[in-house]
């Protein structure tokens, strides 16, 4: 019977696998399932056992990452190229990995400290990470979708972590529902693609769809459709509502972790899309992009001017600073397509990396004012001049100022939509120099409350720093004061000449 | 681009040192307050001490070439390199940065402004002397900007923790300016650069200042004009011209004495040495275009400047705007495009650094007395503390332009020079400037004199009076009580006992200021024959040698 029935399938021959491509995600899987397991049968008093193996499986997963960096130049492509290994794919998931481990290190003491589940809490986390990772390799619909859902879903329960929180149930809820909106919106674009292209593979969409010869209505609706879906990933206005009461209501960690990683999975599967599914479609998306990205980084920034509460400020400067993100996407498919891919990957590196340190100084304050306020940082330089001192040089490095990574990361930006020249890029880089002005207003506001106000209720007790947030703050401060000091010697494994060459494999 | 490249690792140690001081400094805890004095000065002296060896071995013979030249790669991936290098225009300026830190240190030895806390004062101060001095090297579009920069955030916490009443707006106001006008520039130094790369064989186009030097006159006029737009704004902010000055009187004001000398003396001159450096010889073209429309704002600053201060009631205020004006008459000498100009301007840049900075270490000192710098509540200075008000006398009269002072050659040759611009320029224009610049001059003698009058001569006022007298006696303590009886309640004058002439540390740190306000008034050839060459270098786009 099993036979006659595999007979009728036709001479099936299984793939060949290439497993060290794949052993990043395999250590992570198994790294899940190892988590979970010690979870059931560890006491209450040793969960943080778990924490300390999802830290370890993700420095684990990372020295396939770089053993396939150092050996191959060559592009591994998988299962008939619908999953591909290449530079592009290695260094976000370099980035990805390590943006995990700060979250977990982030993590450790809030998780622990608060009460909460920590088992289940990592093994998200560890799920939402390789759904991330697997996103950087996908060249096809389906495992494109897939990818999404495996990083987004996890997070819709991080967020609402704080389950006794009413601000943090919100948080999951609105993530929840408009997630999965957008995902229904995206999957009905990627289902037209799949009509028109007749294919789930990338490339051949990218070849069926070209503004050359016949271009219908139903292409451009597929392509916003899909740009859609990923613009509420990565909380472009108009897209973005849900980011700031999310960020808000949900666990600091989780914020700092969706603010980042999340935030960094959206793009990627957006480039993976602009770059090999509509790469003749330019014209469509140029102008919808632009919008998206002009919108995003004004609104983001005037908004975040108004705000009191420290999360919600950092809330609307990630949107922001994605609108700066999505900047050099406006002149991919000029001239400057490959500066603009190379840009946007500088940028996320350098945003994560800063991002996660503001946060890590955010968890390390409000563990000793437990506020949310900015004014709680008041006179932060009279009693924690460390402290204050990082977050001086991380908020820095957000507004652009050098010698912090920032103003490379933006300079970068610029240099993409100018070398381009076409209007489109020289309006948005005009529409981006004032919003980096503006951006200093809000930033601004955070380094005059530690370094010119008074401490709220005179409370100058000094502020104590677990290690693991020791190191998070450590890792992230050198990091960014690196990338912006020598940003050629971090960026030399990143000169990715062959990358768009490598994406289109 | 001919340059020396010996001795090149001295200009990086003579930039980056004073960050040897601020890393020492960072793991010693801020109650020792001595000892980060100690360390800062220290640093702040053996900096000056490269300074020093830089002077003696610059070549004079070549002024008009880069000399430490030193070429390294810094950031491939966009072609920008750590160029670095020091000429005649740049070398007095250099050397003035380094100058003056070690000044203001001195004078930070017992003027700490409130709320105190030495270290982090002084560490901004050893930051800001990086920037300072990197700017003044950089020989590279992006290792400029990076400099330039740096010196915001920590200017912007010393005017924002230490300044005055309306510290943290004058600070944000200060910033945010700064950063606006940075921003386009920097977006001007890309558009330079891709424009400059699609006319060049591929790959060969860099930020280099010298090499942009050499390519840029190849842009269309209309490129050329635009960028130079971008560049405009952003030096012009920091200058800063007319109308773009409204921050200077803010930031000054409310500064600490040490952020208002270095601001007056080092800060402003980054934007006319942006002028000079680069708009100007790498975009030729456009400079020409652009230069009545500076000289004309030049002299609405001259005007305005000097109207403003006759108008106003605070005497760190009136320098502020007598800034404005002065850097008016530096302005139309670089609009000017002549070597003549160029010279005056750059003179006039080191001279109102001296000038200006002196004015401010005064200003400073006035407040830290009277506790007020309301230029009504003060007089009688001559009576009450004659040095400090002779100084003051003197460093007016160099301020407003009287021959034999530094400030003179700063003013003088610039006005001539607007009698016969460049060719290509409009003479009468400029002529008119000339007059419009000449009647400056003598507002500039009506404000600052009037204000020695109203501050030095007569009798001290009711409310200081007493302390005078009580510095010398103990009665004249209780004169001072009575008046304290009779009005003016609401002034602090219980503080008016602190009235006291210059202190030791306050001539230390003035007297090298005073001292070169003389030298190169009386023999001014000593800086002219260092900047001359590079000038004519630098403006050989301009055709007249």
């Amino acid at each position: 019977m099993l036979a006659s029935l595999l007979v009728a399938g036709g001479g099936f021959t299984p793939p060949k696998v290439d497993y060290h491509a794949l052993a990043p995600e395999i250590i992570l899987a198994a790294g899940i399932c190892v988590v979970l397991i010690v979870d059931l049968f560890v006491s209450e008093s040793k969960k943080w056992l778990t924490a300390t193996l999802a830290g370890f499986s993700l420095l684990l997963a990372l020295i396939p990452v770089v053993t396939l960096a150092v050996i191959g130049s060559n592009v591994r492509s998988l299962f008939d190229g619908r999953y591909v290994v290449d530079n592009f794919s290695l260094i976000m998931k370099a980035m990805f990995l390590i943006t995990g481990y700060v979250v977990v290190l982030l993590s450790t003491n809030e998780i622990e400290e608060g009460g909460y589940y920590q088992g289940e809490y990592y093994v998200l986390l560890l799920a939402s990470v390789l759904g991330m990772v697997m996103m950087t390799s996908s060249r096809d619909l389906i495992s494109v979708f897939i990818a999404f859902e495996f990083l987004s879903i996890p997070t819709y329960m991080l967020a609402a972590w704080r389950k006794r929180d009413i601000k943090s149930n919100e948080a999951g809820a609105k993530y929840f529902l408009l997630g999965v909106f957008a995902s229904a919106i995206m999957l009905y674009g990627m289902s037209l693609l799949y009509g028109v292209a007749n294919s789930t593979k990338l490339v051949d969409i990218g070849a069926a769809i070209t503004m050359k010869g016949q271009f219908r209505g139903v292409e451009a609706l597929a392509i916003v459709f899909v740009i859609v879906g990923f613009a509420f990933k990565v909380s472009a206005v108009p897209f973005h509502q849900w980011a700031p009461d999310t960020y808000e209501g949900a666990p600091t960690p989780v914020t700092a972790f969706l603010s980042v990683a999340s935030k960094a999975g959206g793009f990627v599967a957006l480039i993976s899309m602009l770059y090999l599914a509509f790469p003749h479609a330019e014209k469509v998306w140029q102008p919808f992009i632009f919008v998206l990205a002009a919108l995003t980084m004004t609104l983001g920034n005037l908004v975040a001017l108004k705000q009191t509460n420290i999360v919600r400020m950092l809330a609307y400067s990630s949107i922001s600073q994605g609108g700066f993100i999505l900047m050099p996407l406006v002149v991919a498919g000029t001239k400057a397509t490959e500066t603009s891919l190379k840009t946007v990957v500088v940028y996320l590196l350098v945003y994560a990396t800063t991002n996660l340190g503001v946060f890590a100084v955010v968890i390390a304050v409000s563990r000793k004012t437990r506020s949310g306020e900015i004014s709680s940082f008041g006179g932060l330089m009279t009693y924690a001049p460390g402290l204050a001192a990082l977050m001086t040089f991380l908020l820095a490095s957000l507004a652009g100022i050098p010698p912090f990574g920032g103003w490379f990361a933006k300079l970068n930006a610029f240099r993409a939509v100018l070398e381009a020249g076409t209007g489109l890029g020289y309006a948005i880089a005009i529409i981006g120099a004032v919003n980096t002005v503006i951006a200093f207003g809000y930033y601004g506001n955070v380094m005059r409350e530690m370094w010119m106000k008074p401490v709220p209720n005179g409370d100058i007790a000094p502020i104590k720093v677990p290690p693991s947030l020791m190191a998070a703050l450590a890792i992230t401060g050198l990091g960014t004061l690196v990338l912006g000091i020598l940003p050629g010697l971090v960026l030399r494994f990143g000169d990715i000449g062959a990358l768009t060459g490598a994406l289109g494999r | 681009m001919d340059v020396l490249r010996t001795n090149n690792a001295l200009l990086t140690i003579g930039t980056f040192l004073p960050l040897a001081g601020v890393l020492v400094m960072m793991f010693i805890p801020k109650g020792k307050e001595l000892l980060h004095k100690q360390i800062a000065l220290f640093t702040a002296v053996a900096t000056l001490a490269v300074g020093v060896v830089t002077l003696m071995r610059f070549n004079y013979g070549s002024a008009g070439k880069l000399q430490f030249f030193a070429d390294t790669s810094w950031i491939k991936v966009i072609h920008s390199n750590y160029t670095i290098g020091l000429d005649g225009i740049s070398l007095p300026l250099y050397i003035l940065s380094m100058v003056v830190t070690v000044l203001v240190m001195v004078y930070s030895w017992d003027h700490i402004p409130s709320p105190g806390n030495p270290k982090a004062f002084l560490i901004l101060m050893l930051v800001l002397q990086v920037g300072m001095a990197g700017t003044f090297i950089a020989q590279d579009l992006i290792l400029f900007f990076v400099f330039f920069e740096l010196v915001l955030l920590p200017m912007y916490f010393m005017i924002g923790v230490w300044g005055g009443e309306q510290r943290q707006y004058a600070s944000l106001k200060f910033f945010l300016y700064t950063m606006f006008g940075s921003a386009l520039m920097l977006v001007a130094f890309l558009a330079l650069y891709f424009q400059v790369s699609g006319k060049v064989p591929a790959g060969e186009a860099s930020f280099s200042i010298p090499y942009l030097a050499e390519h840029g006159g190849m842009l269309g006029k209309t490129v050329q004009i635009w960028i130079f737009a971008g560049m405009f704004i952003g030096f012009a902010v920091k200058v800063p011209m007319f109308p773009f000055h409204t921050w200077l009187p803010d930031a000054h004001t409310q500064a600490p004495t040490q952020g208002s000398v270095i601001l007056a003396a080092i800060l402003l001159k980054l934007g006319t040495y942006g002028f000079v450096r680069i708009a100007i010889p790498i975009l030729p073209t456009a400079a020409k275009a652009w230069a009545p429309w500076i000289g004309g704002l030049a002299v609405i600053g001259i005007i305005y400047g000097a109207l403003g201060c006759l108008a106003q009631t605070d005497m760190k205020r009136l320098i502020a705007f007598s800034s404005v004006a002065h850097m008016g008459f530096v302005m139309l000498g670089i609009s000017t495009l002549t070597p003549l100009g160029f010279n005056a301007a750059i003179f006039g840049m080191v001279a109102h650094g001296l000038i200006t900075g002196m004015l401010f270490f005064v200003a400073g000192s006035v407040k830290d007395r009277y506790h007020t710098l309301e230029i009504k509540r003060l007089g009688g200075m001559l009576i009450s503390m004659p040095k400090m008000g002779w100084i003051l006398g003197f460093c007016a009269m160099a301020s407003l332009g009287l021959p034999g002072l530094a400030g003179f050659w700063g003013e003088f040759p610039a006005i001539v020079s607007s009698y016969s611009p460049a060719d290509g320029l409009n003479h009468n224009v400029f002529r008119v400037f000339m007059v419009v610049a000449a009647i400056g001059t003598v507002l500039a003698a009506g404000y600052l004199l009037w204000l020695f009058q109203r501050v030095a001569f007569g009798v001290p006022k009711p409310e200081f009076a007493g302390a005078a007298a009580g510095h010398n006696d103990a009665h004249g303590h209780g004169d001072h009580v009575a008046d304290h009886g009779s009005g003016d309640a609401g002034h602090d004058d219980d503080h008016s006992g602190d009235i006291h002439d210059v202190t030791f540390f306050e001539w230390v740190a003035w007297t090298p200021f005073l001292l070169a306000i003389v030298v190169f008034g009386v023999y001014p050839q000593l800086m002219f024959k260092i900047i001359d060459p590079a000038v004519q270098v630098t403006l050989k786009a301009f055709g007249k040698g």
